[in-house]
């Protein structure tokens, strides 16, 4: 028997997981198609709005976003849908984020040691706002090479936050290989696991608070990269702050990130109350369409196709990272439908010669109507229940603006809204 | 500040590098200038391959038999920077018979072990081959380090008592009654080790001889003397696979054309290359159909090339060289020999002899032809012994130890670390402080990146050259921060943060002729890694602009309640501290 939606969502990242969401709020039976493991894993785990325009920092998000052009995807969905977007998430995430309370960005320290404008935090991450003028020690770990504590409070002096930051390396407790992965002294902190010290062994937190008392000083705060815990953190930190007598706070890492990873896990338990059903591990490889409308999306098993028929699609496959947008050395490809993604005739147009000067290609994508719907290279809608949300959208350099978040959340807000009440009709 | 050397060579490539061991082992007071880091020049941007010398073995026989006698000194004395992978010179069906019998005549004439095998022979050893392939010649070509042979060479000089000077650009040749008598530097951050943010300054050295080993930079330095070196630079064009398509040198076997052939090279295939005459060394267009070209007509050969990962593209230059008068109008003509010019002889301008043409297989040659000459200029009496005393590094490396227990490394860590360093793996590796692999695609371990950091300050290229450290799939997009934070404490933030800027935009600069498919995809990770997530492309410490941070959120304005209960967690921001705040 045929597998049949109303809705049917091609990818599983942020903007995939709130256009499924909000489509199955709208009452509609939806499916989450994913293929590989989301892009979350490489992210923050901050959730950005738009941190600066035109290069310049913003303080407020939504006073800048007028600012942007006409063809930017927050333009194209309106500034409601960015705030609907983001109640969205607000409403998943609950406790376990911060920053509703203001429309104003937070400045948070970064594991190279910068500030990032961002406008909701994971709560692990709070207490370690730049803003504060508060005394901070930061602690690294000799086998985490990608945070080095010292270097870090240093350039936060050189980005002059307001109060005094020091650094120091220590040991992670326990006998663990040089190089394992950051999950294995998550998980060891998780189960508060007894290790091997130097005369004896204890549990892992308690080791961990000995490391470090000996170098708190006058520190009214203390920031340890995210590593603390994978499923029990909040208990992590409890346990190490009630120790320690001082707040403790993360700072967000690079892949494989554990913030980042902790949030797709939220979205999941939404994605899982909210009934919406979930089919992974399969790329979608072909389509079937007349009349202008997709009718089903093929996923290849082991070589063999499994349709999946619905009335409303939803192309939330990711940009470059993703593989939601694809090239080779003749053009830029949107695999999935072929939907047109301008760019360049001349690969050498496609980049800027330095590093990080304003780059054609982060801005690939498809672009859409106001509507979401892709559109051809004539400007006509490739498909009429088609629409497009995330970083598959041409139009905004992300990483730049540091727009990433907001723009999955706006966009699959928008296009899972609109996707759910067509379906509904 | 002035100083005095008996010996002064410039140029700080496999041929500098090997003239300054040679001296230093013959007991000559030795200094070598480089005007970038070692290798910066043309030896830094070549394919790696240890020619058999079956390549010339049909257009120039003189430089094929110094390449195979070279290849076999090589492989004795540098063995951690070798690996003979063997070669082979394949047909194909458009390719010419009596070309084929040609070079297999050549390479017997000129003692080059080759051997004829069948096209489905050829396909048992490199199963990639096009279906095409006729059958094929069987040379020991091989892949060379020409970053770690130079370091080597470098390390050896400074052991005997050479000093080594890079980014040390020479800008006067100083000439007294028609003799040159030493050379005017500029120091970009002072003599010894780089340190980004010193101050530069200038040095007057004073020679008995001069060595002008520049290469291709060889005529605008006989130009400061006052004097004409016909060097032709001609620039070819490298690209980078991701990894190992042939585990073979593979070359195509026709006279001559570009595209021909494919060095394995560490974790990667390198494909090569262009011959085209440039105006100047320093500045001469990198152009796309270049690297098309590489892909296209190697796929010829390797048809999966067409799909695989590109990750990046290099040039490089060559310092041919003919004597005034042979005319060759084509570079690809041009004698790959090497030729001692005398100056005194030639221009009476005594006091400075230049090296020019030649190969990196016959670095080693070339040095102890100049350094014989050298030699009988300042009246030394010595014997050249680099052709039987083992570089550092390959002393003792006779069995590829496993150091997996030892020093607590995975096992294809281990291999990859030790190859590296061969019998300096010991010295390095034996560490007391947890060793993690700082770059992953590389397997690099902190203790190799520290070694190399003694070694080149604050010159992270300089490490990255002697380690491997972000030269891999990633191309530092996950490692260069990684690396950058080993230079601290030693050197302090804003140095640091210079030396990561210098690496990751050097890093860049040769994926931008790799962006498509996989590398655009992960070049756009790395840009949203290193602007997203780290800030890194808007840093609030790179700008004048101060941040207004009480504009900013500073947490929820109500006390957060502690899950202890007892502590208050009003730090994240009560309405008192914001009064404090804002000035």
């Amino acid at each position: 028997m045929a597998i049949e939606d109303d809705v049917c969502v091609i990818g599983g990242g942020l903007a995939g997981m709130t256009a499924a969401l909000r489509a199955a709020r709208e009452g509609a039976r939806v499916r989450l198609l994913s293929h590989k493991k989301s892009t979350l894993r490489h992210a923050s785990g901050l959730v950005d709005i738009l941190g600066y325009a035109d290069g310049e920092l913003v303080a407020d998000p939504f006073d800048a976003l007028p600012s942007l052009p006409e063809t930017h995807p927050y333009r194209r969905v309106g500034d409601d849908a960015v705030r609907a977007g983001l109640s969205l998430f607000d409403d998943v995430t609950g406790d376990a984020y911060r920053g509703t309370h203001t429309d104003a960005n937070a400045l948070v320290a970064t594991h190279g040691g910068t500030v990032k404008p961002t406008a909701r935090y994971p709560t692990r991450v709070a207490p370690g706002l730049a803003s504060q003028d508060r005394k901070t020690l930061l602690v690294g770990f000799d086998s985490l090479t990608a945070f080095d504590a010292p270097l870090a409070a240093d350039h936060l002096a050189a980005a002059g936050v307001p109060g005094a930051t020091r650094g120091v390396t220590v040991a992670f407790p326990g006998d663990f290989r040089a190089d394992s992965r950051v999950t294995r002294s998550a998980r060891a902190l998780d189960d508060d696991e007894t290790v091997e010290i130097a005369n004896g062994s204890m549990p892992v937190r308690r080791a961990l608070v000995r490391a470090v008392e000996s170098h708190l000083g006058d520190a009214e705060r203390i920031g340890f990269p995210a590593v603390l815990g994978e499923e029990e953190s909040q208990e992590v930190r409890n346990a190490l702050e009630s120790a320690l007598g001082i707040d403790v706070f993360e700072v967000p890492m690079g892949p494989p990130s554990l913030l980042g990873l902790g949030l797709e896990t939220l979205f999941q338990e939404a994605l899982a109350e909210a009934g919406v059903r979930r089919t992974t591990g399969n790329p979608v490889v072909e389509f079937d369409a007349d009349d202008g409308r997709i009718r089903s999306v093929s996923t290849d098993r082991n070589g063999r196709p499994t349709p999946f028929h619905a009335d409303e699609f939803v192309l939330a496959t990711g940009g470059l990272v993703g593989k939601g947008i694809d090239s080779d050395r003749e053009g830029v490809v949107e695999p999935v439908f072929d939907c047109h993604v301008p760019h360049p005739d001349d690969r050498y147009e496609w980049f800027d010669d330095e590093a990080f000067g304003d780059h054609p290609f982060a801005r690939f994508g498809v672009t859409v109507d106001d509507d979401l719907r892709p559109l051809d290279a004539a400007g006509g809608t490739e498909y009429d229940n088609l629409r497009a949300a995330g970083s598959v959208l041409g139009g905004a350099d992300f990483a730049a603006e540091k727009s990433g978040s907001g723009i999955s959340l706006a966009t699959g807000h928008a296009a899972g809204r609109a996707a759910g009440a067509a379906a509904n009709q | 500040m002035a100083t005095e050397t008996e010996a002064l060579v410039i140029g700080g490539g496999s041929t500098g590098c090997g003239i300054a061991r040679d001296l230093a082992l013959r007991g000559v007071d030795t200094t070598l200038v480089e005007r970038g880091n070692l290798t910066h020049g043309t030896t830094g941007r070549m394919h790696g391959l240890l020619h058999s010398g079956g390549r010339y073995a049909v257009s120039d026989q003189e430089s094929a038999a110094e390449c195979i006698a070279e290849s076999r000194v090589l492989r004795e004395i540098a063995s951690h920077c070798v690996e003979m992978t063997g070669g082979l010179f394949v047909q194909l069906p458009a390719d010419d018979d009596e070309y084929f019998e040609e070079k297999l005549a050549g390479c017997r004439d000129c003692d080059i072990p080759a051997e004829v095998i069948s096209g489905e022979e050829a396909r048992e050893i490199e199963p990639y081959l096009t279906r095409d392939v006729e059958r094929a010649i069987r040379v020991p070509d091989g892949a060379i380090d020409p970053f770690r042979l130079c370091v080597a060479n470098a390390a050896d000089a400074e052991e005997h008592g050479a000093r080594i000077e890079t980014h040390a650009e020479v800008t006067d040749v100083l000439v007294e009654d028609g003799k040159v008598t030493g050379v005017e530097v500029r120091h970009e951050s002072g003599p010894g080790k780089r340190s980004h943010h010193e101050p530069g300054t200038t040095e007057r050295i004073e020679a008995d001889h001069v060595v002008n080993a520049t290469g291709a930079w060889a005529g605008e330095l006989g130009a400061m003397a006052g004097v004409e070196v016909e060097v032709r630079p001609s620039k070819g064009v490298m690209t980078v696979m991701n990894t190992r398509q042939v585990d073979t040198v593979v070359n195509r076997c026709r006279p001559k054309g570009d595209a021909d052939i494919i060095v394995p090279h560490e974790t990667a295939c390198i494909l090569g290359t262009t011959d085209e005459e440039v105006e100047d060394p320093d500045d001469y267009p990198e152009e796309q159909w270049e690297v098309d070209m590489m892909i296209d007509t190697l796929s010829e050969l390797v048809p999966i090339l067409s799909e695989a990962r590109t990750i990046r593209s290099f040039w490089g230059v060559r310092p041919l060289y003919e004597p005034p008068d042979t005319g060759t109008t084509d570079p690809t003509d041009i004698t790959r020999q090497f030729f001692l010019l005398d100056h005194a002889d030639r221009d009476s301008l005594a006091g400075m002899t230049s090296i020019v043409g030649g190969k990196l297989t016959t670095y080693r040659l070339m040095a102890e032809g100049i350094t014989d000459h050298v030699c009988e200029k300042l009246g030394v009496e010595g014997v050249c012994r680099t052709a039987e005393q083992p570089l550092p590094g390959s002393e003792d490396f006779s069995v590829l130890r496993d150091y997996m227990e030892e020093f607590g490394l995975r096992s294809p860590v281990g291999r990859r670390s030790t190859e590296r360093l061969g019998s300096k793996a010991d010295e390095v590796l034996k560490t007391d402080d947890p060793n993690p692999v700082v770059c992953t695609c590389e397997a690099v371990t902190r203790a190799e990146l520290d070694h190399a950091i003694a070694d080149a300050g604050t010159d992270l290229n300089a490490t990255r050259i002697r380690t491997r450290a972000s030269m891999g799939n990633c191309q530092g997009g996950f490692c260069a921060h990684r690396i950058a934070a080993l230079l601290h404490p030693e050197y302090d933030e804003a140095t640091t943060r210079t030396a990561l800027d210098e690496l990751y935009e050097e890093r860049w600069k040769g994926q931008r002729h790799a962006l498509w498919g996989e590398q655009l995809s992960q070049a756009m990770l790395n840009h949203a890694l290193h602007a997203t997530t780290m800030n890194r492309d808007r840093d609030p410490a790179a700008s004048d602009d101060g941040i207004e941070y009480d504009r900013f959120d500073a947490g929820p304005p109500t006390p957060e309640a502690a899950a202890d209960g007892g502590r208050a967690g009003g730090r994240d921001g009560t309405d008192d501290e914001e009064d404090d705040r804002g000035d």
